[in-house]
């Protein structure tokens, strides 16, 4: 590969062209949480979008997996600067779970089994750049990596993509979730390197 | 089925109301881990305070709560309950420290 220069302004970027600035290149799948992993029965297992209405569409395990479900391959990119490249994920896309709901709302709060919450504008969720996933690398998702089921949102850092997702809460305001409440980035952006409250 | 959004945590029994099961996971150190980082903050070692939580009021020395290291920041949460008791997310920048788990921190006044 030809070494290109960068030059000497702007931010510091990554060696490699597919890394986000700040980010380094790790071939193995480091696991973070910040708390106790929940093991979520299926025959107890949901998903449920309640719109700001309290309008509410739930898929038990069954029904949601009667959904349409693509394969995909995803870049991934974690606040703690490790990135993750070609990620071969299946899951439902949420432009297929929100087909269905009526909602003005611009945000959506996500909420998982054990408590751990995020958001995000309710954009970033359509349009084919999210998903719920139940498979990674061609097995069920592992609890660590947060089976059954995970939101995957591979634009934003991974702190979005919540592990044990439940469902999302459609809302006017957008609503800090845990990390972002504890100081990290209302948004989340790693090509803007948007890590922190302040950047 | 059920479409309980309660996210609350676990009952005593270590079920959650919602039906999942939860395990503790050994990805987790005792709350003494925290006495350096917290060391830059306050000048008295908080680790001997005695926090009282807010959601199940158990009280204890901060040494002894359960913190989770392998995240982007420190989480304590309460050895009963497991609530989050504090977060402390540092950057280059800043520091960010959430203490609102605790209804109450009890040290010895100084002096």
């Amino acid at each position: 590969m030809a070494l290109i220069s960068r030059g000497f302004s702007g931010r510091p970027r990554s060696d490699e062209p597919d890394l986000p600035p700040g980010q380094y290149l790790t071939s193995d799948f480091p696991v973070l949480s910040a708390g106790p992993t929940p093991r979520v029965p299926l025959d107890t297992w949901a998903f449920t979008i309640v719109t700001e209405a309290g309008e509410r569409h739930s898929w038990d395990w069954k029904a949601f997996r009667q959904l349409p479900a693509e394969d995909l391959t995803v870049d991934l990119h974690c606040v703690t600067r490790w990135s993750k490249l070609g990620t071969s994920w299946r899951g439902v896309s949420l432009d297929t779970l929100l087909e269905d709901v009526e909602t003005a709302a611009e945000y959506a709060h996500v909420r998982s089994y054990g408590g751990y919450t995020t958001n995000l504008p309710l954009e970033d969720l359509l349009d084919g750049q999210a998903w719920i996933a139940f498979e990674y690398d061609g097995e069920d998702l592992a609890p660590e990596h947060g089976g059954p089921a995970r939101l995957l949102v591979p634009h934003l850092y991974l702190w979005k993509s919540a592990k044990w997702v439940q469902g999302l809460i459609l809302t006017p305001e957008d609503e800090p979730g845990f990390w972002e409440t504890a100081g990290y980035h209302i948004y989340g952006d790693p090509w803007r390197e948007q890590r922190y409250a302040g950047d | 089925m059920t479409d309980s959004f309660s996210t609350s945590l676990p009952a005593p029994d270590g079920s959650a109301p919602d039906g999942t099961a939860t395990v503790p996971e050994p990805a987790f150190l005792d709350g003494n881990a925290a006495a350096g980082p917290l060391r830059e903050l306050f000048t008295v070692d908080l680790t001997a305070a005695v926090g009282t939580c807010a959601s199940c009021g158990d009280a204890g020395p901060l040494g002894g709560v359960r913190l989770f290291t392998q995240a982007p920041g420190l989480v304590g949460r309460c050895p009963g309950c497991e609530d989050v008791l504090f977060t402390l997310v540092r950057s280059e920048r800043d520091t960010y420290l959430s203490m609102k788990g605790f209804t109450t921190l009890r040290f010895p006044t100084a002096g």
